[in-house]
């Protein structure tokens, strides 16, 4: 029984780091490059193999074969310290994460433990401490200027993160993921409610707080993940690169796809927490049948997908936030909204108890 | 003194910025969209297409020697050019022709004829000064070569290039 367990822990670990997660991570490197290209009328990468898909084989091999440099001046433990915990977090994180309904009887989550979203939130924001050892370790002022405001642009959007899930677990009244996704496969969706029992008024009236929660923790989730509007730390206009200026090779490179793989955790995270994790109307789960768990399997990352498409598109169009207004928008609007929002649900939760 | 600005003032759907948002989007999703139907042409992809039918007739690509009708290297090794050129790509060894040649009263001929198209800029002044229109520049713009050598361009390779031109000059006929 023990064995059996770590068995399939083992599997799954490395099945969905090394099948899924790191081919994401560097093909939506390669996707981003090919929208930025569309939404620009240019072509993007397109010779390395057929329309370019073996281009981030390509850069993987560069950026191993490049001079690793490390600077005098910086403070060499914290220095090569960075990178790894730029990485680690977002990878962690996806443990937690219900990818799948079973396969085999087996449920497609790594680790369903009990605290599940304080989990992801606990492990998420050490990704900035990442970000904070780069710059200060750097001994250069444009990284430090871009940890500074990391850490600054963290402390003013982890709060509104954290209220903006809040009225979710008031309705679902566990913090375990994959209860989430049951609640929501009986229920409905939280940002749709049509699907399911349509006909009930309550779960009208409670999309509202909940289409106010998906925003906040979209746009905090993009702040959180550093990326534009957002991407103050990295801003290559104002601070010549940001954090990683004085990175190179392989370093940079554990910068550069740790974003992408926040990037993949965040929608992740998105996807179990609004739009229905793995589920999908009219399929029924793994317990039918192996084709079914493969198809569930599927969904959930089609889902993760959309919303990583999502993440590219909005960066090609808004241009960055002032710093001013960055704080501004952190502290005096999405942090007063997710807080009336709590108790906009859990006045309709009071007054139409489920 | 300071110039003030004045801010445009906003009224609260467009302090919301969200439409203003959407609509950016949208503008961004159709640039995506027509690219990806293959609507837009914008990038000409380059060793797959070429410009070589949109060039001017204007166009100054790599120098070249020509002939005339008779088959003459129409050049006439007077070293003008080579002394024109502002690079000093251009190098001229000029050889006599002999009396009893069929254009033995054109008197000189160039033996060697190097143009280096490392330093070679293109300018087309060469073209300009050539009393005898002996040098144009061409269409050819992709030059390469692997060494330094193979990117002179000797006689050979000039009149290569140029083939025979059907000119306007003919004073070195025999008849004149």
């Amino acid at each position: 029984m023990e064995y059996s367990l770590i068995f399939t822990s083992l599997l799954k670990i490395f099945g969905i780091i090394f099948l899924v997660i790191l081919p994401m991570v560097s093909y939506s490197v390669y996707a981003e490059r090919r929208v930025s290209a569309f939404i620009q009328d240019r072509v993007g990468p397109n010779r390395v193999g057929p329309a370019g898909l073996f281009q981030p084989i390509a850069d993987v091999l560069k950026l191993l074969l490049k001079e690793d440099f490390t600077p005098s001046g910086v403070n060499k433990f914290y220095y090569w310290l960075a990178p790894c915990l730029a990485m680690m977090p977002a990878i962690i994180t996806i443990a937690v994460v219900p990818f799948g309904s079973t396969l085999f009887g087996v449920p497609m989550v790594i680790a369903d433990i009990n605290v599940g979203i304080l989990y992801v939130f606990a492990i998420a924001s050490l990704g900035v401490y990442g970000i904070v050892l780069a710059g200060w370790a750097s001994n250069s002022k444009y990284p430090f200027l871009g940890g500074v405001r990391s850490s600054s642009q963290m402390i003013s959007y982890e709060l509104s993160l954290g209220l903006a899930v809040i009225p979710i677990f008031l309705l679902v009244g566990q913090l375990r993921l994959t209860a989430v996704v049951q609640y929501q496969i009986e229920h409905g969706w939280f940002i749709a409610p049509f699907i399911g029992d349509w006909t009930n008024p309550a779960k009208w009236l409670l999309a509202i707080p909940m289409l106010v929660s998906f925003l906040v923790f979209m746009i905090a989730i993009f702040a959180e993940t550093n990326r534009l509007p957002f991407d103050l730390p990295e801003a290559e206009q104002e601070l010549a690169g940001g954090y990683h200026t004085e990175y190179s090779s392989m370093k940079f490179a554990l910068f550069f796809l740790g974003e992408y793989a926040a990037m993949i955790t965040g929608a992740a995270v998105i996807v179990t927490l609004f739009l229905g994790g793995w589920h999908f109307p009219g399929i029924p789960d793994g317990s039918r049948g192996w084709i079914f768990g493969l198809i569930n399997i599927a969904v959930f990352f089609a889902k993760v997908t959309a919303l990583l498409f999502f993440f590219i598109w909005v960066r090609w169009t808004l241009p960055r936030f002032r710093y001013d207004q960055l704080m501004r928008l952190g502290w005096l609007f999405f942090f007063e909204i997710a807080l009336v929002n709590i108790f906009l649900a859990a006045i309709i939760i009071a007054y139409f108890p489920t | 003194m300071a110039l003030y600005v004045p801010r445009p003032i906003l009224n609260w759907r467009e302090r919301m910025y969200l439409p203003a948002i959407v609509s950016g989007l949208l503008i961004t999703l159709t640039h995506f969209k027509n690219m990806l139907l293959g609507r837009t042409k914008v990038t000409m992809e380059y060793p797959e297409e070429k410009p070589d039918s949109m060039l001017p007739d204007y166009y100054r690509g790599a120098p070249a020697l020509v002939r005339d009708a008779d088959g003459r290297v129409r050049c006439v090794a007077c070293q003008l050019c080579e002394f024109i050129c502002p690079p000093r790509a251009i190098k001229i060894a000029p050889g006599e022709i002999p009396r009893t040649d069929r254009f033995g009263k054109v008197e000189k001929y160039p033996e060697e004829f190097d143009i280096d198209m490392i330093r070679c800029i293109f300018c087309g002044m060469c073209e300009e000064v050539c009393p005898e229109q002996a040098i144009f520049l061409r269409k050819d713009y992709a030059i390469t070569g692997f060494t330094r050598e193979e990117m002179v361009h000797d006689k050979d390779k000039l009149l290569e290039i140029g083939g025979v031109m059907h000119g306007v000059v003919l004073k070195w006929n025999e008849k004149k």
